[in-house]
């Protein structure tokens, strides 16, 4: 069974972004970059497919720029066996990614699709479910347990009351949860076997595929800022200021 | 202009969520239908009848869609949402997993966990866990647009009396079936309709000491959190969990306690009205957007903060 699993390069998620003075956009000039991190544990998913013998081949993905490839050499040292990039300057959205991954599948017949369940950049939520629909395959959203046996996906999924166990049919669209696995960390000697590992580009024209975004972003601001608080110096002053100053308790 | 509203319910009751959602599109304008897709789910229809400034209600009453399966329900929407130029879903788990397939299926972008409406193509929306707002505009025919839960106060539950429709198009895809569910047992509010919440953080040490959280939370009618490391380290289970990735909240008042304070987890509380902090490190980034500060070990505290209640 072969995995495919797109993965996006996004801001480390300990950097504090500034949003830039003209409003255009978030400075990104010298900010950390990493695989995100719904990704890295879709990666983590996948490379212990094939180390139980569900899976026999893993490949990452990724759309845009050329530096796209740090993080899909990342991908390779934690466990990949090959990687393509469709490389594309162009501000990508979910759809557009969803198509370019469709154009891809037709490729490369993947029996299992695992997704993040959300970029932490972006925080659109979107491009699994996106592609699931453009492909006409099930999903699995935000799975924080997967089992493959007798040719379905059982998958559980954190849902806002709970958790939803369902099962569908193969292939499938699977999205990660937090809680789905812990990932590894690469090991030196993985880092240097994955500089020799396949890295295939092609550009969305290569695989007839139009990703121009419908939405434009017409300014980014900074959220409003909270007003500075005040320290208090006993569980007494803090009740009273939340009685008679703040009013929030009775 | 004209608006399909996707409800959220279990089948018997709506939820509060699906009034906000409505209040979204009363800021698009134009008129407001409401989808109820379910399973025996008549009574929800019912009451979204009553709900103000709704037209119509759709009520889509097949087995295939009571449990909610995206590859059921996106086509149904997809296929009705197709004569609106609007179509809303709350930025719930439920609306986050069938709504961008039936933005992908009808060709369209989606405009993810909106906070505001500034014309009837332009949004405003949180990203970066919530770092910055983008306002974002769509050239698409028809919007598809996911609604924060906080972003309105809902509109009046009661008021309308709109018409009940059938719809009788049935799409069942036989790609997934449901299999079992455990839904927390709630005996406090729920998180997101929550007006005060209490939330504990990995300083809780453990599930045992979230009794500590229980007493007072039972004072104040507040409903428990926790951070992703409470949930991670298993103190607690995942449907508690505030932040980016978790619930979104905004409660008139909300304490963290024995939580630093990362932004993942402020993405998800940071827009509550009143916000104290109780945590033994003075320098935790949580005070810096606290109200009210208590640098206390929580042990002390919280058996304080309780009996004084
Ligand atoms: C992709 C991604 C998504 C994430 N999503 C979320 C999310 O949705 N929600 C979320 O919460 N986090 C999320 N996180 C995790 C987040 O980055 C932090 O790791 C997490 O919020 C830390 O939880 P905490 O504050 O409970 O733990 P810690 O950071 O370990 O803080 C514990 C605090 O308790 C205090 N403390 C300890 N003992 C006591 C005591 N006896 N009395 C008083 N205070 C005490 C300490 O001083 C410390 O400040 C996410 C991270 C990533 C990478
Ligand atoms: N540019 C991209 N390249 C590859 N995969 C992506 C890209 N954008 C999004 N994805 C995938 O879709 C998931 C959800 O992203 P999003 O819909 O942006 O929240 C990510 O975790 C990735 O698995």
């Amino acid at each position: 069974m072969k995995v495919l699993v797109p993965v996006k390069r996004v801001v480390d998620a300990n950097v504090k972004i500034r949003v830039k003075p003209d409003k255009s956009g978030v400075d990104l000039t010298n900010v950390k970059m990493t695989v995100n991190p719904f990704c890295e544990i879709a990666i983590e998913e996948a490379v212990r497919m094939k180390e139980a013998g569900t899976a026999t081949e893993v490949v990452a993905v990724a759309v845009g720029v050329s530096a796209c490839q740090e993080q899909l050499r990342t991908c390779l040292a934690l466990g990949a066996d090959r990687a393509v990039l469709i490389e594309t300057d162009v501000d990508i959205q979910p759809l557009g990614v969803a198509t370019a991954l469709k154009a891809l599948q037709e490729k490369e017949q993947a029996d299992i699709i695992l997704f993040g369940k959300q970029s932490i950049d972006g925080d659109n939520g979107q491009t699994g479910q996106m592609f699931a629909a453009l492909t006409g395959m099930p999903q699995g959203t935000f799975a924080s347990e997967v089992t493959i046996e007798n040719g379905k996906a059982y998958v559980t999924r954190e849902v806002d009351g709970g958790l939803q166990k369902i099962s569908t049919s193969l292939p499938v669209v699977i999205t990660t949860d937090l809680r789905l696995n812990e990932p590894r960390y690469a090991s030196l000697p993985n880092i240097m076997k994955a500089k020799k590992k396949q890295m295939d580009i092609f550009t969305p024209e290569e695989l007839g595929v139009d990703v121009t975004p419908t939405l434009e972003v017409l300014s980014v601001e900074p959220p409003p800022v909270r007003a500075a608080g005040i320290k208090v110096e006993s569980v007494e002053e803090l009740v009273d200021k939340l009685k008679n100053e703040a009013k929030v308790i009775p | 202009m004209s608006t399909l509203v996707v409800a959220e319910h279990d089948n018997a009751e709506l939820k509060p969520v699906t009034l906000v959602v409505v209040a979204a599109a009363s800021a698009i304008g134009g008129d407001i239908d409401i989808l109820v897709a379910g399973g025996g789910c008549s009574a929800v229809a019912d009451e979204a009848a009553k709900i103000v400034c709704v037209s119509k209600v759709l009520l889509a009453d097949n087995d295939a869609y009571t449990h909610q399966l995206a590859e059921n329900i996106a086509p149904l929407v997809a296929e009705l949402g197709a004569g609106y130029t609007h179509v809303l879903a709350a930025h719930t788990t439920t609306g986050k997993n069938f709504l961008p397939r039936v933005a992908a299926t009808l060709g369209v972008a989606q405009i993810s966990d909106i906070i505001g409406v500034d014309s009837p193509d332009t949004f405003k929306r949180p990203f970066y866990a919530g770092n910055a707002i983008a306002t974002v505009k769509s050239s698409d025919a028809i919007k598809v647009v996911s609604v924060r839960g906080t972003a309105y106060d809902g509109v009046a539950a009661e008021g309308g009396s709109a018409a009940i429709e059938a719809v009788t198009s049935v799409h069942d895809a036989g790609l997934s079936s449901f299999i079992s569910e455990e839904i927390a047992k709630l005996e406090r509010p729920e998180l997101t309709a929550a007006s005060i919440i209490i939330s504990g953080g990995r300083g809780m040490q453990s599930g045992e000491n979230f009794k500590l959280l229980e007493g007072i939370a039972d004072k104040l009618g507040a409903a428990i959190g926790a951070s992703r490391a409470a949930v991670d380290a298993g103190f607690v289970p995942n449907d508690m969990q505030v932040g980016q990735t978790g619930k979104i909240v905004a409660p008139d008042l909300y304490i963290a306690v024995g939580i630093s304070g990362a932004i993942q987890h402020l993405a998800g509380m940071k827009d509550s009205k009143v916000i104290v902090a109780i945590n033994k490190d003075g320098d935790a980034p949580i005070f810096q957007i606290a109200d009210y500060g208590l640098v206390a070990d929580l042990f002390q505290a919280l058996p304080e903060l309780e009996a004084l209640l």
